[in-house]
């Protein structure tokens, strides 16, 4: 997961690149088969403990998905944490220190 | 069979522990997902099951940056920033998908509303933004034509 955070005039912005298939469920492979579907489900973001970012995503969203939020405060060398969940359970965790 | 009594407290206690460490974590980050509204088949379906009771009234207080025509359906870059006031949530709605419902940002009080996503889009097809503030919604739309969808394969 590549993320970086950025603070201008009190706003943060962070922007995040995740690494994942973003199945549908709809394709199919060069046998046929339908490719199982296997897309994020949510990713949430927390900075010093609070939670500052929630999105609820679904098939529609491209693979490796590009998020980017902004949320007020957020100081240089503070670390900001996003999280994602799969359909699947999996979870995987990045952090990037504010800039 | 006092020891077995006491074993079996024991590895009881240690098997909630386990459930607590497993479940607690995600809870605190994760706070849900729509189900329904994501597989909702069709866009008024989606609105109703994602923002049930409310109704949609259309608003220029939104702004909608998505391609006019986007050459890879695969992969459409797509903001949302608005000045409206206790911005709850912002969703996304692509008319056309096999299921409308794209994503939702829900946003507290520290967020400012400017979101962005790269989406996929199947076909030529109405993108609708809709921003829940102060108990309403508000809605923002734009065609976007593709040339190459984005959701076979």
């Amino acid at each position: 997961m590549k993320i970086k955070a950025k603070v201008k005039k009190d706003i943060t912005k962070v922007k995040m690149l995740i690494k994942h298939p973003m199945e549908t469920g709809r394709r199919k492979d060069e046998g046929g088969n339908v490719i199982p579907a296997l897309y994020i489900t949510q990713v949430s973001a927390s900075y010093r403990g609070q939670r500052v970012f929630h999105a609820e995503v679904g098939q529609a969203v491209s693979k490796d998905p590009y998020i980017a939020f902004s949320f007020k405060g957020g100081l240089p060398g503070e670390k900001i944490t996003i999280t994602w969940l799969d359909i699947s359970g999996a979870t995987a965790t990045g952090e990037a220190a504010i800039k | 069979m006092q020891m077995k009594r006491r074993y079996f407290l024991a590895s009881l206690c240690k098997a909630a522990a386990c459930i607590v460490a497993a479940t607690s974590f995600p809870r605190l980050a994760f706070s849900g997902w729509n189900e329904r509204a994501f597989q909702a088949e069709t866009l008024d379906g989606a609105f109703k099951n994602k923002y049930p009771g409310l109704d949609i009234v259309d608003s220029q207080a939104i702004k909608l940056k998505a391609p006019a025509i986007a050459e890879n359906g695969s992969v459409v870059p797509v903001t949302v920033k608005t000045d409206l006031p206790d911005v709850k949530s912002i969703s996304l709605f692509v008319e056309k998908n096999p299921s409308p419902l794209a994503a939702t940002f829900n946003l507290g009080p520290l967020n400012v509303a400017d979101v962005s996503i790269r989406i996929r889009m199947g076909e030529t097809s109405n993108l609708v933004a809709v921003v829940e503030s102060g108990g309403k919604l508000h809605r923002v739309q734009q065609e976007v034509k593709v040339t190459i969808g984005g959701c076979g394969g």
